[in-house]
């Protein structure tokens, strides 16, 4: 892993590598070194299979993250590119050609974070919520909860515990020492 | 239970904050009114809405004419649970236990189908999001009656563990007429067996009424499927 890190660090500009198991490692890539170095992992490096294209949505910043995780068969390694986007407008460039089935993450973070790939295919039909007027509901500024109780209709009666202070009622029910 | 079913529509008003942010949904192109041409040449004008689908809704079923015959009727019907084979939750999975030699529901008279068509009952398997909510109406309606619903699970009582989710119906009942809640997270085959004996049970005492539920209230019914279901791109009622 050391040994392609270095081989890539200096044509790509990575600038941050962590090496979180020995077979695994992230490097962050600027955009426009994206899709040369997607191109030379999978054509000259092995990692041939795209994992998965996900999203974090770092709000404080205000940028997501896009990580790209790709997978080496033959050497049983993994390797994450991420990439960070400012969060305003975000879009991005599609990488459907290089691999098809990223149209399908890219059509599902157009819905659930609200980031364009302009270009991928069906990229702003409805994937999985039909008929969506909201905020895309992954982004940390949709307020989950809020619109689950104004949305849904709600049986009275539903009683939620604490399951710690629920617990220390149950087998302290004389209070207990405080810890 | 009409005014039950009122009381909780009025706790819900319809300047609703969430149905102010509706979009205009169009419907789908194969619903629109059209010109065709059939098979031998001719062009005819079709509006499926109207040509494909009834107009009509639901009817209520009224009992029998002495109290005799409806006790037979009741009989038989109970005596042949055939469930849809339509899995939503996690529930789903514990169908499979039971049609197989170690529960085997099949000699209690139950089996289950492929088809609405030859189903009376409808087993509602857990938790239940917007987009299958709006494929298990469509699939209820197919049914014939008389014809029943369980729901399965705690997800479908008050929303389990999703209750917080901004995708899942927290309460089966607005949306469904259900006849029989069968509880746990989830709950095992042998709850499910004794469920279905339950149901039994309601169906001999003219109790699952659901269907005749769903005929009488479905005004109320619908205004709460569309308060969910935002892109409403199909009939009113699919029979
Ligand atoms: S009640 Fe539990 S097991 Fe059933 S669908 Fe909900 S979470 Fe899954």
């Amino acid at each position: 892993m050391e040994t392609l890190y270095a081989r890539l660090k200096e044509p790509f500009g990575l600038t941050d590598w962590v090496l979180q198991k020995p077979d695994l490692c992230f490097v962050t890539v600027a955009r426009e070194q994206l899709r040369p170095l997607l191109l030379h992992l999978r054509d000259l490096e092995g990692f041939t299979h795209l994992v998965l294209l996900t999203a974090v949505d770092w709000i404080e910043e205000d940028r997501f993250q896009l990580t790209y995780l790709l997978h080496d068969r033959a050497k049983a390694r993994d390797i994450g590119v991420r990439l960070m986007l400012p969060r305003e407008d975000a879009s991005m460039d599609s990488i459907h050609e290089l691999w098809p089935t990223a149209a399908t993450y890219q059509r599902e973070l157009r819905e659930m974070f609200g980031i364009d790939f302009p270009g991928s295919p069906r990229v702003n039909e409805d994937f999985i919520l039909e008929g969506w007027a909201d905020l895309p509901p992954y982004r940390r500024d949709f307020d989950t909860l809020q619109y689950a109780h104004e949305a849904y209709a709600e049986r009275a009666g539903r009683e939620t515990r604490d399951p710690a202070r629920h617990m220390k009622e149950q087998l302290y029910p004389d209070g207990g020492q405080d810890d | 239970m009409k005014d039950e079913l009122e009381k909780r529509l009025d706790r819900r008003p319809n300047d609703h904050p969430q149905r102010t942010a509706l979009k205009d949904i169009p419907v789908r192109e194969e619903l629109l009114p059209r010109t065709v041409k059939t098979p031998d040449g001719q062009e005819i004008r079709i509006d499926p809405l109207q040509d494909y689908y009834c107009q009509a809704g639901p009817t209520v079923q009224t009992p029998a004419y002495t109290r005799i015959i409806e006790d037979l009727f009741n009989w038989a019907r109970a005596e042949s649970l055939w469930i849809l084979g339509f899995g939503t939750g996690c529930g789903a999975i514990e169908m499979r236990p039971l049609m197989t030699p170690r529960f085997d529901a099949y000699r209690y008279g139950i089996q289950w189908r492929p088809t609405p068509r030859q189903a009376n009952l409808l087993v509602i398997s857990g938790y239940l999001s917007v987009k299958t909510l709006k494929r298990a109406i469509r699939a209820y309606e197919q049914m014939q009656n008389p014809k029943y619903v369980v729901g399965l699970g705690s997800c479908t009582i008050n929303g389990g563990m999703y209750w917080d989710s901004y995708n899942t119906i927290k309460c089966l009942d607005e949306y469904m007429p259900v006849d029989l809640y069968i509880t746990g997270c989830m709950p095992r085959p042998e709850a499910l067996l004794q469920g279905f004996d339950d149901l039994k049970k309601l169906i001999r005492a003219g109790k699952a009424e659901g269907a005749n539920r769903y005929a009488e209230n479905f005004d109320w019914y619908k205004t709460n499927q569309k308060r969910v279901i935002r892109d409403w791109d199909m009939p009113d009622y699919s029979w």
